[in-house]
């Protein structure tokens, strides 16, 4: 992106990475992401509602949809593209596609970041507070059981092998 | 779609002085933006207004959870996440505690604010019920001033409230709900992420056997509401025979719901009522 009048320079670490960028303040986190190539982060409903475009800023989870760009100044923004390890995938990322929880995939970047943010939270969750955990990602296709089966099954490797989720 | 909030002109306030600095700045008119969960849907689909926001989410005035001498200081900022697990607002404001748990989902919970959640003014607010039931008052801010007032004086009419425009939420004021009975009830389309259809957050003391109650509703009224007149009523005839549904006929009177999309006024007015009862029923054990 070239420079343009009411723009501003943006320090951040976006995966890990220090980055320093020109944009739009009022731009949307997602919109900002899905131009830097990084797909994973999809728009679902542009509102908040269905958590597709759920990203970890400062490890806290949140809809990328409903943040000015400006707001993420020197923070670390996580998207689904950072949360495995290079070529590797994660517990959970493991777990969805051991348990079949994927379908489509729009929800899973979204489901796994926030999974993520509940086992590091809380290491052991229960059903009930698995299914709270994630009650603002929305998915048409699994019916969520494998979803929540998944997460637990991550739970439990992690449990006994340790690591990140 | 890439959006209208391109457009838009914003700066990061780090310090409340820079923000209370450019609010006051006529040239520009500003619009203060946190959590953005309201705003950014807003901005999304209406024509942009000229406002300048201003991000006040870095501004350390008006973050944390406190106890001082006259009760519970909540600054503005402070996100629903922080509020549900707080162990001063566990104890001290449990009303507010249940109602920030369930504000949206996660996500939202951990950028929306108390805040953002009074001076977006929705009559749904979910965290007004329980700020009104506790007794909270606001305390607002400008360059030249500071002033405080009763969260349900806050509201004037639908989607307008006491705020100048060079003023902001700087934070809220609870006295400790100590040993009174604190209840709350949202009724949704689902658990989570449904804005309100109607809630009820209600606080309840047994002073020398009279009912002292405080009672906050949301999605009733053009704005969220505190029921003075069941309150009163309750204050004069808790107890005698038949107040349950005394009181809940005094209720549906007091409140105004309406038909739309999320429900209607008859169903608003049904179980406004019966959540009182159910308050009610525990309010009494509680005695």
């Amino acid at each position: 992106m070239s420079e343009h009048q009411g723009w501003i320079a943006l320090r951040l670490v976006l995966n890990g990475v220090e980055r320093s960028v020109h944009c739009p303040p009022g731009m949307r986190l997602l919109d900002f992401l899905r131009q830097e190539g990084l797909g994973g982060t999809k728009e679902g409903c542009g509102e908040g509602e269905c958590g597709a475009c759920a990203v970890l800023v400062d490890d806290r989870l949140v809809n990328s949809c409903l943040i000015p760009v400006l707001q993420v100044e020197g923070r670390r923004v996580t998207t689904i593209e950072g949360a495995g390890a290079d070529r590797e995938l994660s517990a959970l990322q493991q777990a969805f596609h051991v348990e079949g929880g994927v379908q489509c995939g729009m929800c899973t970047p979204g489901m796994v970041l926030a999974a993520g943010a509940l086992l590091k939270r809380q290491a052991q969750p229960s059903e009930e507070e698995i299914r709270e955990a994630l009650a603002g990602n929305l998915c048409r296709c699994t019916g969520y059981v494998r979803i929540v089966n998944a997460v637990s099954s991550a739970a439990s490797t992690l449990d006994t092998r340790g690591g990140t989720p | 779609m890439m959006g209208p909030t391109l457009e838009r002109a914003m700066v990061r306030a780090t310090s409340l002085s820079q923000a209370l600095a450019l609010l006051q700045e006529t040239a520009i008119p500003s619009q203060p933006l946190c959590g953005g969960t309201d705003l950014m849907v807003q901005a999304m689909t209406t024509q942009a207004d000229g406002r300048r926001w201003v991000d006040v989410g870095s501004v350390d005035e008006l973050r944390g959870i406190s106890l001082d001498a006259n009760g519970l200081r909540i600054g503005a900022a402070t996100t629903c996440a922080e509020l549900r697990v707080h162990p001063l607002v566990a104890t001290h404001a449990p009303l507010l505690a249940q109602c920030a748990g369930q504000v949206g989902a996660r996500a939202i919970q951990e950028r929306a604010t108390p805040g953002g959640n009074l001076a977006n003014a929705s009559p749904a607010a979910d965290l007004a019920p329980a700020l009104i039931a506790h007794g909270a008052q606001v305390e607002l801010v400008s360059a030249s001033a500071t002033r405080r007032l009763p969260v349900e004086d806050f509201f004037i009419s639908y989607r307008h409230t006491a705020l100048s425009t060079d003023e902001l939420i700087l934070a809220l004021h609870l006295p400790l709900s100590g040993d009174a009975l604190c209840w709350h009830r949202k009724v949704g389309t689902r658990r989570a992420q449904a804005i309100t259809k109607v809630a009820l957050a209600a606080s309840g003391l047994w002073v020398k056997g009279e009912a002292h109650c405080r009672i906050g509703m949301a999605s009733v009224a053009p704005v969220p509401l505190r029921c003075r007149k069941t309150e009163d009523w309750l204050r004069r005839h808790a107890l005698e025979p038949g107040w349950m549904d005394a009181a809940a006929d005094i209720l549906r009177e007091e409140i105004s719901p309406i038909d739309d999309l999320r429900s209607t006024a008859d169903y608003r007015r049904t179980v406004a009522g019966n959540l009182l009862m159910a308050f009610l029923r525990r309010f009494q054990a509680a005695r």
